[in-house]
């Protein structure tokens, strides 16, 4: 049998039992159990309507109790136990965990994962809202929409296929195929060259820096001023978004003193996915990629609820439309963005596929949900791998929290 | 000081033109209102005088200053929504001060213009709170707050009333119409449909309709000497009585025979050509009292509405006439389905002909 007749006989078995189950059980309660009629109908109809909630939500408590709630406490005593040769387990207490930290690969994956945390929802929340600003109000705005929402529909794997195909290097004297060394190719260190790739990234460089710079100063300010009290508790957060932003602007401005002196090996085709550092960001670039379209669509319809007499009497103030954007519109969806970034947030932390189909950890682009699978599936020290799994576990939980507390609080 | 002129003035949308042939002059001090029925594009007036709208034909100025092209923050406007339109992210200070703080002003004349406006609108207890902890009333001092802190020309309000509820609603309107008081220099345009809003705050009431002006006037002029008959309905509550006649005696005073058998003398003047001439008297309800002597109108009382002061009567309606009311002082609910007979002071009853007054002509 083909293995789309399969999925189909899938779908419609499935739907058709979700749908039977709670057709034929809602019969049984009504018509047998506690039938609305004879001597005890009102007191039959209360049972039904106290029973009827359990009844519904019992296959989502099972599968999720099966699936999810078991599978953690599991995780949670394996990573607590060693297996011993010959089968069996001994209670090791934490040593799963100090030898997990003595190995430079986890920190290597711990230190990544924390890049993809702040470069891809940051990217993917900036790269979206300015897509759904842009697209708002031109006529071909829906179909720009349409293709950057597409790549949402492409599995992580099909993804990583497609931009592998990009980052690929073939000889020197073999034609190119992967795009990125099509263009690479194409510089030869002439003046060009110096412009598109010194001066441009560099300038790029220098803006992002500026704009770290901007929010840090937004964060910071109401500190220093005596007016505006601030909430004691928010300092904290006030401070770390300041030391953060201190250390992208170092490490950007480095990066354009980097680039200044750089002997780019121009005319030779790069394996770029080998390039220690740089070569996590291109993997990012796959997930940015994808999410962009989530972002942008949940912030274009945020954007569309903006009050249009808010967006008037602004202008009636006389803003810009700079600071329509930033100072109406943005802080009134804000909600929202946090929401966004979050649900990416938690996308990145779990991002495994990309990094598996793309470099698999090596060259120093190891991420968490890899390191699992590697301890876990390959090495085969379950001990060593659930305790990755709980730390991963244990990142996301906070921010998972949170994310539903501004779900909810946009619903409202 | 700021005079408004509007040349020749109109709005397409496409091809569908929704305002024509709009000739306005707005003077220094006045407070003028637009008002007429819902759809007939005083908003979008509004808009375009405020920049929000562009202007498809003829030309605005303000103080002999084209501004047609000019952005809304460079026309010296300052404009309250109906919907108050409050920045929900700021507290009352922050959104009093937005368009200050745009306009880069100093922080000591930040703070100063914002303390003025909130003394003037007693705003003071609520300036470090947002928008969705006050009351309807509230958010509407907000917005007009916003208005007077830039010190504006001239002042645009769309229906700012009638998101609050009726109390709400007199009160505030006082407290606009002492905001004018306090401020004889400033100019203001309001838009209203509510015929009692336009009443008691314009000295001057544009009437809008059909696309275009239908009278422009004080409250009493447009009361006493309507120019048309929709305006003459729309002004007054319940709207003026409209009766088909015809002219039989011609003279500094006009004699109309009705269709319905009575017979109503005008103080309005006629030529002798005008002898014959098919036109409709119309008479407030409030102008209608009872007779003896010889009637406008006489019919059967339907129903009765004592407000307390005044009594409405409505008359049976014959086939297809028009409903005829009267207002009488005091309470009259024992003339019910008895026959009245009603007359009228002869300044008291207009004349049109095809709709214009002959007042007019
Ligand atoms: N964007 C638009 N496109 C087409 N027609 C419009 C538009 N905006 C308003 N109109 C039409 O202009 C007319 C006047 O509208 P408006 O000024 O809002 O009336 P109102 O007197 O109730 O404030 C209405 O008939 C409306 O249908
Ligand atoms: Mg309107």
């Amino acid at each position: 049998m083909s293995p789309a007749l399969q999925g189909l006989i899938t779908i419609i078995i499935g739907v058709g039992g979700c749908v039977g189950y709670f057709y034929f059980s809602n019969l049984f309660l009504d018509k047998v159990l506690f039938p609305a009629s004879g001597p005890n109908a009102g007191r039959n109809i209360n049972r039904a309507g106290m029973i009827r909630p359990w009844l519904f939500l019992a296959p989502a408590l099972i599968a999720l109790t099966v699936y999810l709630a078991y599978p953690v406490v599991e995780t949670l005593r394996l990573s607590l136990t060693q297996r011993v040769p010959g089968g069996g387990y001994v209670w090791v207490g934490f040593d799963n965990y100090r030898k997990m930290s003595g190995e430079p690969k986890f920190w290597e994956a711990l230190r990544n994962n924390m890049l993809w945390l702040i470069v891809v929802p940051a990217m993917s929340t900036a790269f979206g809202l300015l897509a759904a600003q842009l697209s708002d109000r031109i006529r071909w705005g829906n179909l720009a929409k349409s293709l950057i929402f597409m790549p949402m529909a492409i599995s992580f794997v099909g993804a990583a296929v497609i931009w592998k195909l990009v980052y690929d290097t073939r000889p020197v004297d073999q034609e190119q195929i992967g795009v990125l060394n099509a263009v690479w190719l194409a510089f030869e260190g002439g003046p060009m060259s110096v412009l598109f790739l010194k001066i441009v990234p560099s300038l790029g460089l220098i803006a992002f820096a500026a704009a770290v710079g901007l929010i840090a100063w937004v964060f910071v300010r109401p500190m220093l001023k005596a007016r505006d009290q601030v909430g004691g508790g928010t300092i904290p957060l006030r401070l770390l978004v300041a030391v953060a932003a201190l250390w992208l602007i170092y490490m950007s401005l480095r990066s354009v003193i980097g680039l200044a002196g750089a002997d780019l090996p121009y005319g030779v085709p790069q394996t770029w996915l080998t390039i220690p550092f740089w070569n996590s960001f291109f993997l990012m670039i796959v997930l940015v990629w994808i999410q962009t379209g989530f972002a942008m669509v949940i912030l274009s319809a945020a954007l569309r609820g903006v009050p249009e007499d808010t967006i008037e009497a602004a202008i009636v103030d006389g803003a810009n439309p700079f600071q329509i954007f930033f100072k109406i519109k943005v802080p009134q969806i804000m909600g929202t963005i946090v929401v966004v970034w979050t649900t990416i947030t938690i996308v990145v932390l779990k991002v495994f596929d990309i990094v598996f189909a793309m470099s698999n950890g090596q060259w120093e682009t190891q991420v968490l949900a890899n390191y699992m699978y590697d301890k876990l599936f390959r090495a085969n020290d379950w001990g060593v791998g659930s305790a990755s799994a709980m730390v991963i576990m244990l990142l996301v939980t906070p921010i998972l929290i949170w994310n539903v507390y501004n779900a909810r609080k946009e619903m409202r | 000081m700021a005079e408004l002129k509007l040349k020749n003035v109109e709005k397409a949308y496409g091809e569908v033109k929704v305002l024509s042939n709009i000739n306005l002059d707005i003077k220094t001090g006045e407070l003028i209102v637009f008002v007429g029925p819902s759809g007939c594009g005083k908003s979008t007036l509004l808009r375009m005088i405020a920049g929000l709208e562009k202007i498809t034909g003829g030309d605005f100025t303000i103080d002999g200053e084209r501004m047609n092209e000019v952005p809304p923050a460079q026309r010296g406007i300052a404009m309250v929504f109906q919907s108050y339109a409050l920045y929900p992210h700021m507290t009352v200070r922050d959104n009093m001060s937005f368009a200050l703080k745009i306009a880069k002003k100093s922080q000591p004349e930040i703070d100063a213009a914002v303390a003025k406006a909130a003394k003037i609108l007693q705003l003071e207890p609520y300036l470090d709170r947002l928008p969705k902890a006050l009351s309807g009333g509230q958010r509407q001092r907000v917005a007009i707050g916003r208005s007077i802190v830039r010190d504006p020309k001239v002042y645009l309000f769309d229906e700012p009333l009638s998101n609050l509820d009726a109390a709400l609603r007199v009160a505030t309107r006082l407290e606009i119409a002492q905001l004018k008081e306090s401020m004889p220099n400033s100019t203001m345009i309001y838009v209203t449909h509510d015929q009692v809003e336009a009443m008691t705050l314009a000295t001057r009431i544009v009437v809008l309709a059909g696309g275009g002006i239908s009278q422009v006037g004080t409250p009493l002029e447009l009361y006493e000497r309507p120019q048309n008959e929709f305006v003459a309905q729309f002004i007054g509550s319940p709207a003026m009585n409209l009766m088909a006649g015809e002219v039989i005696e011609t003279g500094a005073q006009t004699r109309v025979r009705l269709a319905n058998g009575g017979e109503a003398v005008s103080s309005v003047p006629t030529l002798a050509a005008d002898m014959g001439l098919k036109v409709n008297i119309g008479v407030r309800p409030e102008d209608l009292v009872a007779t003896t002597g010889p009637a406008i109108f006489t019919g059967e009382v339907e129903i009765t509405e004592a407000l307390g002061e005044v009594t409405l009567l409505y008359f049976r309606r014959n086939g297809g006439d028009a409903q005829v009311v009267a207002k009488l002082p005091g309470i009259h609910n024992d003339v019910r389905h008895t026959t009245v007979a009603l007359g009228a002071d002869p300044s008291k009853v207009h004349l049109f002909a095809k709709g214009i007054s002959l007042l007019y002509r």
